[in-house]
């Protein structure tokens, strides 16, 4: 009894006596924690163009506020898209440990899908406030904006990319370790995207409505 | 990686869980979904309705945002509190330092300077 009780607590000194010299982590554990690494400076990057649009956002110079140019209808199927989108990609990643290759390939095939068509949305809400006479050089609100949209766009494009050359490398090359490593990779990246857009839409369109 | 079968003292990965099973998987990425859909309906509808009083909403969106990253950390990314993730919290909560410094340092610096600044007319009349 009292040795079970010993493995169910994971902070049980009996426990972690039995593990000490265990050598260095495993590479999927260094590779990941090097990604997350990488993903949090992205983060802290984004933060900066986040601090850049709260500071210019009223700085309008005479030309459309957020609350005329913002489509919130838009803005909801373009979340939506990329909510879905994170849950196909974990049904992906589970997919991948169980080393099904079928389920795995349309996961992605979805994931895409959904992907794309955030991108096609926001294409169109790019082009259609250009053609308004509402671009980025119109006021420094509006730069601001597309930097920070556009940059998260950005993401969302190069995600698409390598989300594809992971679908063909699973193709030619299965499950190898290192195909893993990488697809534990995108399947961080992916997810870290879907939060950005979380502050994006809080922030710029939503607060942007309001105001 | 299903490596329930090892001690709590090895790390995990970020976005790695230790589930074995197919069907608790799952489970955790619908309830996570279930769950950002519920904050962003209700930030959706917040931000468009007039039953609250309206200099809340702004506070109350980004409460939702900040509880919905947390969602999204826990049921997608599956970054926890147990001991085999201590070095994946400890990274995030640097980088959050530095988000918040960032954030609220150029607020508080920009809008200081603004408050400090003279209004535009008067510039113009102190060039002539």
């Amino acid at each position: 009894m009292s040795i079970a009780v010993a493995h169910d607590d994971p902070t049980h000194l009996g426990v972690l006596a039995k593990v000490v010299h265990e050598g260095p982590a495993s590479k999927r554990v260094v590779t990941g924690y090097g990604f997350w690494i990488f993903l949090l400076s992205d983060i802290v990057m984004f933060s900066c163009f986040f601090a850049a649009y709260a500071v210019l956002s009223g700085q309008t110079a005479g030309g459309p506020t957020g609350a005329q140019l913002f489509n919130l209808k838009s803005v909801a199927i373009e979340t939506a898209c990329l909510l879905l989108s994170s849950f196909t990609c974990g049904m992906a990643s589970i997919a991948a440990e169980e080393r099904n290759r079928f389920w795995f390939q349309v996961a992605m095939g979805v994931t895409c899908i959904f992907g794309l068509a955030f991108l096609w949305i926001e294409f169109h809400e790019f082009a259609d406030l250009v053609a308004r006479g509402a671009g980025p050089s119109r006021s420094a609100f509006l730069s601001a904006f597309f930097t920070l949209v556009g940059c998260h766009g950005g993401h969302v494009s190069a995600g698409i990319l390598w989300l594809l050359t992971m679908m063909a490398q699973v193709l030619a090359k299965g499950f190898r370790a290192d195909i893993l490593r990488r697809l534990l990779c995108f399947a961080l990246f992916w997810h870290a995207l879907d939060i950005i857009w979380v502050a994006v839409f809080s922030v710029v369109y939503l607060l942007g409505s309001a105001a | 990686m299903r490596d329930a079968e090892l001690p709590y003292t090895h790390d995990v990965a970020p976005g790695d869980e230790r589930h074995a099973s197919v069907r608790l998987r799952v489970l955790g990425y619908v309830v996570g979904l279930a769950l950002a859909v519920l904050l962003t309906a209700t930030s959706f509808f917040i931000a468009g309705t007039n039953l609250v009083w309206q200099p809340s909403i702004p506070i109350a969106v980004i409460v939702l945002a900040i509880a919905q990253m947390g969602v999204h950390l826990v049921f997608f990314l599956h970054i926890t509190t147990g001991p085999d993730n201590t070095n994946n919290v400890m990274a995030l909560a640097f980088g959050l330092l530095i988000v918040l410094l960032v954030i609220s340092g150029s607020l508080w610096i920009m809008a200081n300077l603004n408050q400090n600044m003279m209004p535009m007319d008067q510039i113009v009349q102190m060039q002539r």
